[in-house]
């Protein structure tokens, strides 16, 4: 058994003008989660599409368990699970016979093939619905038929591609814990998101793509901390308040922009020593805080300094949830 | 090789498991061809002169060819359908044998064809419909059908993988089948067309068909017309089959 379950070496894919993949690399330790994150159009799903053999790459290698992608696709396919973006499932069967279909078409032995879809739907909360048609399922429930579908055949390595998008918050944080008791069982996991909190949340490993290249690799911990120091979140009861508090605490490191709210952010290098000489300057002013927090920095801070452009605009995470998500 | 069959019959039996569940289908398959049948026997029946021949006999063969015809929108539909709905991604990152998917779909609008086509021998007895010809020219008749089902199906098969959706598919079919099955000697005789209408009626794929069919079923059957059917089915099937395998190689 190697240790790495997926290689990838200068990988290239091209579509006409357009380079969707420019040389990347990277590998997967087997039984690890690795995280390709990165905004629409960054070549995540390209990247998938060459490793679960759908395209065949320009230049560079993809290995899966050592094994070529591009020479030697049908052995690939038979170790691999991939859910995509939308729930490939059949609207047309029940759940059971969509698990049942792929049982078949992965040739499971005969008995095999009911036995692991009753297994199935019941470990993703199916059970019930299993009979019914899955034009009649919601959303949610056809992600997890989905992610069943790709776990009937038990693949060694798994593909997920942007497994959440469009769920709603609650089916997304099932989906989650579904995927953390998968990994926790030996399966190695390549996922893909746009989502920083999905990265942080599951992933061992993180690279962040964009324009078909690897900005930056590391573990969430480790690409946070390319960011150096924390932010100090301090509330207050007025405007007038945190302006006062805004023009002392300029002493303790650097004041973020006014923002129009009674609130201070201050950027220091180090949480603790700074925290004690910020609350210092402020009781000698006698200002009170209505709260405190520091904040490490995000994964979205981190896209934000290598690219110059937020992750995801549209779906920036409320500062409230990130705050309370990263404050210690 | 054995299991590229085990795969197609996989994909036959999700194929007509879903037909099954499909009330377009269904209706389409089943209650449709029956109202054309009603329709041409005794609303335009009376109207339509075939010298020396029933005009029941006349009609049926077409109606056969016709709705095996018109069952080539089943095939360009379910396989736009398995293109927009992400299936086919799914079913290549399978170990399966790659020509199943398009395996699958003919094999069972073949089945779903033979069925309608048994159907509609039946109500054709009970209209009034004899075959004339031996048993065996009838069951040659039958397999001509059969053929140009197959031929036909891949001229769909194609369609549907070049259609975005369910819609552009019979949109992009439908002016095919206006043209070769409602110009075509189908339902009314070659001899009342213009000329223009009847140099193509000689050639083209629906009327060569049911010529042949109706012969073998009147009695009165050409080896030249029953070759030249054979001759269409083989012909579609060998340009668009492996057009369509191309183009489902292909697709992204």
């Amino acid at each position: 058994m190697g240790d790495v379950a997926i290689r990838v070496e200068g990988l290239v894919k091209r579509f006409g003008d357009l380079t969707a993949l420019a040389g990347v690399d990277f590998e997967v330790p087997t039984g690890t989660v690795f995280g390709l994150l990165g905004p629409n159009g960054a070549g995540k799903t390209t990247a998938v599409r060459v490793l679960t053999t759908a395209l065949r790459p320009d230049g560079g290698r993809a290995e899966v368990e050592g094994i070529d992608v591009a020479t030697h696709p049908k052995e690939v396919r038979a170790r691999i699970g991939l859910a995509g973006q939308f729930a490939a499932v059949d609207e047309s069967l029940t759940g059971r016979e969509n698990l049942i279909l792929v049982g078949r078409l992965t040739h499971q032995p005969k008995k095999q093939q009911s036995v692991r879809a009753g297994e199935l739907l019941e470990r993703f909360g199916l059970e019930d619905a299993g009979d019914r048609l899955v034009r009649t399922y919601s959303g949610g429930m056809r992600r997890r038929l989905d992610l069943a579908a790709a776990l009937v055949h038990r693949p060694r390595v798994l593909f997920l591609d942007e497994p959440t998008t469009g769920l709603d918050p609650r089916s997304r944080v099932d989906l989650w814990q579904m995927i953390g008791e998968l990994v926790s069982e030996g399966t190695t996991l390549l996922l893909t998101t746009q989502y920083l909190e999905e990265a942080d949340q599951l992933a061992d490993y993180i690279c962040l793509v964009d324009h078909g290249r690897v900005v930056a690799e590391g573990t969430a911990t480790e690409l946070k901390a390319q960011l150096s120091g924390v932010t100090l979140h301090f509330e207050f009861a007025t405007r007038t308040a945190a302006r006062r508090a805004r023009a002392k605490l300029a002493a303790v490191g650097t004041v973020g922009p006014e923002d129009g709210e009674a609130s201070v952010e201050v950027g220091v290098a180090d949480s603790g020593p700074a925290l004690l000489e910020a609350v210092r300057i402020l009781d000698e002013a006698s200002l009170k805080p209505v709260s405190v927090a520091a904040r490490e920095p995000s994964l979205d801070d981190v896209f934000l300094s290598l690219t110059g452009q937020p992750l995801d605009s549209d779906e920036a995470p409320d500062s409230a949830d990130a705050i309370r998500g990263a404050a210690r | 090789m054995r299991e590229a069959l085990s795969d197609a019959i996989t994909m036959t039996w999700r194929n007509l498991k879903g037909m099954s569940r499909n009330p377009q289908v269904v209706l389409f398959s089943t209650f449709q061809p029956v109202i054309f049948v009603l329709t041409f026997r005794y609303v335009f029946g009376g109207s339509i002169r075939v010298p020396g021949i029933d005009y029941v006999n006349f009609l049926m063969p077409g109606v056969f060819v016709q709705s095996v015809a018109f069952g080539g929108m089943n095939t360009a539909a379910g396989l736009a359908v398995d293109m927009s709905t992400g299936m086919i991604e799914r079913f290549r990152s399978l170990p399966m044998a790659r020509s199943a998917v398009l395996a699958g779909r003919v094999l069972a609008d073949l089945t779903r064809n033979l069925g309608v086509v048994l159907l509609m021998v039946g109500v054709g007895f009970l209209v009034g419909f004899r075959i004339e010809g031996s048993p065996i020219e009838f069951l040659l008749a039958l397999g001509i059908i059969v053929a140009f089902a197959f031929g036909i199906s891949f001229v769909f098969a194609l369609i549907g993988l070049v259609a975005s959706n369910a819609e552009a598919a019979q949109a992009l079919g439908f002016p095919i089948l206006a043209l070769m099955v409602f110009a075509s000697t189908a339902f009314v005789p070659l001899e009342g067309m213009p000329g223009w209408l009847q140099a193509y009626n000689k050639v083209q794929p629906v009327s060569v068909t049911v010529a042949a069919v109706r012969g073998l079923t009147l009695g009165s059957a050409t080896t030249g017309q029953v070759l030249f059917a054979l001759a269409w089915a083989v012909g579609l099937a060998a340009v668009f089959g492996p057009l369509a395998v191309r183009v489902y190689r292909r697709a992204k």
